[in-house]
């Protein structure tokens, strides 16, 4: 008897370990999250808007219907992106996310505080490899670190009243996502 | 033999223990740092580089992108003020004033995070289109079938979810429950 409640206590220590091993290793193999849906219908290094959400149909599941949105699915080995977004009428975001959907830095239009939201996007090792003095002159330069070589950039213009969506679709659809030379 | 018994039942239950124990989590949301007000929560830290391997994992399966702390936070109510499951067969109303943001929105979902359909292809609101009374408080009607003022259609099923996403907002990771964040009461009027 004592055996067998031992060898259920360790069946149960060794499941906790087989349950953090799963939660740690899932966003790693899973096939269904938001990058790996749009890894499939996205190009990379450009622009893509988003359908809008509609009750039989969504790019991804609790999107917000007040917005357009757009993405760029980004792979930085070939040299860092600049990145440009017009704000709209309303409320305009710039959210980014890492390989496995981690948001690691947002800004918004009041926060970039001009009509356009400029920033340049490159990986750790890329910014460290930038001259020093090139990084002083360009003060106003924004740039954004990516923990990730690849990744997604959300770009959100809201329609306060839906009569607004067109405006904030073509904030959107103007947004820009190139490769910096 | 009895040794191949045995580890085999240990493996066993390591894997029920351990495989079980992942699908709970992951499909009754265990997340770290949850803000809970009222009926309303959030996880700010979920839209942030700290976020938790548990939130990881559960983004991941659901297939959405988290909002960023930077761009906003989200509240979400799936119950009443008294607990009860929000139920679309309902008449349920929402009534006060949001904490301060730029903008918000409230939108309504399935479980799976779909939205439903309904005659008058509503599926929330922004707070620019919603009448308020003379003190700046407002009422949402969430409900089946058409109602005077704030109406938000249910589509007649069972289940819904309610989210509050405010835009540019100081609530965040170091906001604690109390007055400083009114946010809307949730009480059901009638229920058939």
């Amino acid at each position: 008897m004592i055996r067998w409640l031992l060898l259920a206590l360790g069946g149960a220590v060794l499941g906790g370990i087989v349950h953090l091993a799963t939660i740690m290793i899932l966003p790693r193999t899973a096939t269904q999250d938001a990058y790996s849906r749009l890894a499939r219908s996205v190009p990379v290094n450009s622009v893509t808007e988003l359908k809008a959400p509609a009750p039989e149909a969504a790019p991804m599941p609790f999107m917000d219907p007040a917005f357009a949105s757009a993405v760029c699915r980004y792979d930085l080995t070939q040299g860092p992106l600049k990145l440009s977004v017009p704000v709209s009428l309303a409320y305009t975001s710039v959210s980014f996310y890492t390989r496995y959907d981690v948001a690691y830095y947002a800004i918004n239009d009041r926060a970039a505080g001009r009509r356009v939201i400029e920033l340049e996007l490159m990986t750790v090792d890329q910014h460290n490899q930038m001259p020093e003095d090139e990084d002083i002159t360009a003060a106003d330069r924004l740039i954004v670190e990516s923990p990730t070589v690849t990744g997604l950039i959300a770009i959100r213009a809201l329609a306060a009243e839906p009569g607004l969506m067109p405006l904030a679709k073509r904030a959107v659809a103007a947004a820009k996502c190139v490769r910096a030379e | 033999m009895r040794l191949l018994l045995g580890s085999l039942f240990a493996l066993i239950v390591a894997a029920v223990v351990g495989l079980g124990a992942t699908y709970l989590a992951l499909t009754r949301g265990a997340t770290f740092g949850p803000l809970t007000i009222g009926s309303w929560t959030a996880w700010p830290k979920t839209g942030t580089v700290d976020t938790d391997p548990y939130a990881k994992a559960s983004i991941a399966r659901i297939g959405r992108l988290p909002t960023a702390l930077g761009d906003g936070v989200a509240f979400t109510a799936s119950a009443d003020d008294s607990g009860r499951p929000l139920d679309g067969r309902c008449d349920v109303v929402l009534s006060g004033v949001t904490p301060a943001a730029r903008f918000w929105t409230l939108t309504l979902y399935n479980p799976d995070g779909e939205l439903v359909a309904n005659s008058i292809n509503r599926f929330g609101f922004s707070s620019q289109e919603i009448v308020r009374n003379a003190d700046g408080s407002f009422e949402i009607v969430v409900a089946p079938r058409a109602n005077p003022g704030n109406w938000l259609p249910t589509g007649g099923i069972e289940r819904y979810i309610l989210v509050l996403r405010l835009y540019d907002t100081a609530v965040g990771v170091s906001t604690k429950a109390g007055r400083e964040v009114p946010m809307p009461a949730v009480t059901v009027r009638s229920c058939p």
